[in-house]
């Protein structure tokens, strides 16, 4: 009897606990909201909020926006270089209407959807916050948007390229397209056309093999490929590989079988590395040409022998000197980097991010209305309806323009070929074909 | 129902029911039935045309091999340590990565100064000491600090501190020489062109792989079969305490079998780098799993059956996600008719043996239903409409493989060449 007092006293110390933590939970929320409509409330005599409500800065009170970038594990390297470049674009901007702008510490994607949503809540938990940048991942962004979305927030990505985030150019929305989604990095569409173009046109190649490793990101471009490449009246057909795979003999007998022309790999390391380097030994691949993308555009691939002659197609990153509409032009930026990180850029897309952070800012400047005493109204609809309307925005990257899905990347892309695999530098910049879809 | 002869199938509350017996008996015809199905399909194929060029499968059949004498050189030491522990050593992936890892750091200051390409014969000789003597160490300290003190425990122990120690070195590796992949040098241009061999063209460096692999297993073998200490060892995996009796050291003996299956991953280390040419901290973890499937393929705990595990893992890795294909074959619709018509004519045979109540009989009968039910509906339906294309199928190797295994264990459970232990050995 008295052991089953014990266990009820258990019970009932548990749901204790666990009410406390529902109250304590509760009351969070309680106080988001009333201080959300506290702020509405007073910020009525002059301004009235839209549809999604709006943040009040209150004077000598910072602009609240956040970067959501994978800055642990394996692409950290990625995401610091972004975070990086929302810094400096911040510093170039400077205030908004007098306010300064905190980016706060960023939250962590880590590039995976997991993280993307963790990071998201945590995001949407701070009701001042106005914009995101990131993430770096399109899996992160796939279960971040929603969430960013519906707390009435933007965020801006200098990295995502899956199609479905957007769409797929032809007026259908991808399937985890949210409002308030933009992107100032390349759809993958674009990317997989132009090494179709590249094959068939440039080249005079037909016959084509695609081949992925599963990666939503690998799989996306390697099909997108395929569908340029057959539009343009080429046969493509698809292979896979796993991430882990070293021998690759298996797949690459059957990629002979069906003897193709030209091989696109858009994989990562190390399967690309196994892919390339143990080709040698498979009969009838002998005369194939190869092509990798950006995600094979590293130094440490380029520099494998096998790569000599090898394509690769990826944004271009020839920048020259389109110049911000903070006037910082990208050679500009690299040094104010360098000065800045003590390292050169470890990736691209810190200037994506750039341009997306004083896109941001440009926007919130359009739509902030003052009060007398300082305080900033930023309606959260407007803003929306000031980016779906970017034209011909000056950016480090090019001339960005958004369309109604959130693309907004300068999107050219350029496919460069790795001659000399000694000399990697040359390599990156040896240019043999750059394609805009929008020009 | 009544005339079912119940007490025959030993309903009690001990034996496996009947239902269970039936299951498992229907899914060994069916496993059956769809590897025969994509062998002919995929002989079918080849016969009309549609297949691979000799070349290419000798392609397939040389890599599987190069990869398979790899796995069964690693897969020794599973099946060693088995014989005379009783356990799985699941830290023998990491043996074999430390001697890949080791020979990367002499390899690479070697072909510093030149020895790798003027004399590349001494050079592979000194990386492959390296490799064996770090190998074996590693396995030996492994066994003196981790499985030593639980000698005489359950066996559950050591397995569980195996998979501790496996994580131990990976990250002690990682910690060392820090997560980035290590590149081995180029070979020297004579291993990487094709060389003729039996008539056939091969490249270099599999011959070379399999070539020293075979060696390798070679001597292992008439070390444990010629040597005293050989001798030691069997009689050790035979009873410990009576081996201790007559006279046999028998922790000197059990440090022997580890440093020669470490030696053995070494030798496997090495030669996986010089075909793949990267190593990194956890190089050691997927080959590892499946040695140690290899293993259990040919028969845990009998040497040439782990070489026989392993090689046929690699064939089937390589020429599996092919014979896949083979599932494919656009049959012609007479062969789909007899298949139905046999599978359902044997189903309903077996439906009357019920009477006899055999669990085998009524397995048969509902494996073969399903059989003429799946031939007949691929045979009819889903070929004609298209010649159905499987994608993906390299992506599938692996599965592939662990499905032959699981096939392999359900008709044949102690593997391969396995031998029935005559006593449950004790830890």
């Amino acid at each position: 009897m008295s052991r089953r007092m014990k266990n009820f006293r258990h019970l009932g110390a548990l749901v204790v606990a666990l009410a406390l933590f529902a109250a304590a939970c509760g009351d969070d929320t309680t106080t988001t909201t009333t201080a959300a409509g506290a702020t509405t409330t007073t910020a009525g005599a002059v301004f009235t909020p839209g549809a999604l409500g709006a943040v009040t800065v209150a004077p000598g009170a910072p602009i609240e926006i956040r970067a959501l970038q994978a800055i642990s594990g394996e692409v950290s390297f990625l995401g610091t270089d972004q975070v990086r470049g929302a810094e400096l674009a911040i510093a170039d901007f400077g205030q908004v209407d007098g306010h300064d702008v905190n980016l706060g510490t960023p939250e962590d994607d880590l590039c995976s959807a997991e993280g993307g949503q963790a990071g998201a809540q945590a995001i949407v938990a701070q009701a001042n916050v106005i914009g995101v940048l990131g993430t770096t991942c399109s899996g992160s962004a796939a279960a971040a948007a929603p969430i960013i979305s519906a707390a009435g927030m933007v965020m801006i990505s200098g990295s995502n390229t899956s199609p479905s985030l957007t769409s797929d150019l032809a007026g259908t929305a991808g399937s985890n397209w949210y409002n308030g989604y933009y992107r100032t990095a390349h759809n993958d569409l674009y990317q997989g056309a132009t090494a179709a173009r590249y094959a068939f046109e440039e080249l005079g190649l037909t016959k084509a093999v695609a081949v992925h490793d599963g990666d939503p990101y690998t799989e996306g471009l390697a099909t997108a490929f395929a569908n340029a490449f057959t539009a343009l009246g080429g046969t493509v057909t698809i292979h896979a590989v796993n991430k882990g795979d070293t021998d690759m003999t298996g797949v690459l007998t059957q990629v002979a079988a069906d003897a193709p022309e030209f091989v696109y790999f858009p994989i990562f390391q190390p399967e690309g590395d196994f892919i390339i380097q143990q080709k040698g030994g498979i009969a009838g691949l002998e005369t194939v040409v190869w092509m990798g993308a950006d995600g094979l555009i590293t130094d440490g691939f380029l520099a494998i022998p096998e790569t000599a002659g090898m394509y690769f197609s990826g944004p271009d990153l020839r920048f020259g000197t389109n110049a911000s509409a903070t006037g910082t032009n990208y050679d500009q930026l690299v040094a104010a980097y360098t000065a800045a990180y003590g390292e050169a850029p470890t990736a691209v897309f810190h200037a994506h991010t750039y341009d997306a952070t004083v896109l941001l800012l440009t926007k919130i400047q359009e739509v902030a209305v003052q009060d007398a005493d300082g305080t900033l109204h930023i309606d959260r609809q407007a803003l929306r309806d000031a980016l779906n309307a970017t034209s011909g925005f000056a950016g480090v990257t090019g001339s960005l323009s958004c369309d109604a899905f959130g693309d907004c990347g300068a999107e050219t892309i350029s496919v460069i070929r790795n001659d000399d695999p000694t000399d990697v530098a040359a390599g990156k910049a040896n240019v043999v074909y750059s394609f805009a879809p929008g020009a | 129902m009544a005339d079912l002869s119940v007490p025959k199938l030993k309903l009690n509350a001990d034996a496996p029911t009947l239902a269970v017996d039936v299951f498992l008996f229907a899914l060994r015809v069916l496993l059956i039935f769809f590897a025969a199905w994509a062998l002919v399909g995929t002989i079918a194929i080849q016969v009309d045309g549609g297949g691979l060029t000799a070349t290419a499968w000798r392609d397939l059949l040389v890599g599987g091999l190069a990869q398979g004498f790899m796995y069964g050189l690693i897969a020794l030491g599973y099946s060693m340590v088995y014989g005379v522990l009783g356990f799985i050593n699941f830290a023998h992936g990491e043996v074999f990565m430390a001697g890949s890892m080791s020979g990367f750091f002499v390899a690479d200051a070697l072909f510093d100064n030149g020895m790798w390409v003027n004399s590349f014969p001494l050079a592979f000789a000194i990386v492959m000491l390296t490799a064996i003597v770090t190998s074996a160490l590693i396995a030996v300290i492994i066994e003196r600090i981790a499985y030593r003190p639980l000698r005489g425990a359950p066996r559950l122990i050591p397995l569980i501190t195996s998979i501790g120690m496996s994580f131990f070195v990976q990250y002690a590796v990682r910690g060392l020489v820090g997560d980035g992949f290590k590149d081995y040098p180029q070979l020297p241009a004579g291993l990487q062109q094709r060389v003729s061999f039996l008539g056939l063209d091969i490249e270099g460096i599999k011959l070379f792989v399999i070539a020293t692999a075979i060696v390798s297993m070679v001597a292992l073998w008439l070390f444990v079969e010629r040597s005293k200490t050989g001798r030691a060892i069997r009689a050790v995996s035979e009873d410990k305490e009576i081996a201790a009796l007559m006279g046999i050291d028998v922790n000197k003996t059990i440090v022997t079998t580890f440093a020669v299956g470490g030696a053995m991953a070494g030798v496997a280390g090495l030669l996986w780098a010089m075909l793949f040419r990267k190593v990194y901290f956890l190089t050691g973890f997927l080959p590892g799993i499946k040695a140690f499937t290899a293993a259990v393929l040919g028969g845990i705990g009998n040497l040439v059956g782990a070489m026989l595990g392993g090689v046929t893992l690699g064939l089937i890795e390589t020429s599996g996600p092919r014979l896949l294909n083979g599932l494919a074959w656009k049959v012609p619709t007479l062969v789909a008719f007899v298949l139905g018509a046999v599978a359902l004519a044997t189903a309903v045979i077996g439906v009357i043996r019920v009477r006899r109540s055999d669990p085998r009989t009524v397995g048969t009968a509902l494996g073969m239903v399903i059989v003429g039910v799946a031939g007949t509906a691929w045979g009819f339906i889903v070929l004609p409409g298209a010649q159905v294309v499987i994608p993906g199928t390299s992506q599938l190797k692996d599965m592939i493989a662990f499905v032959v295994l699981i096939g392999v264990l359900m008709i044949r459970p102690i593997g391969l060449l396995g031998e029935k232990l005559a006593v449950e050995e004790r830890g």
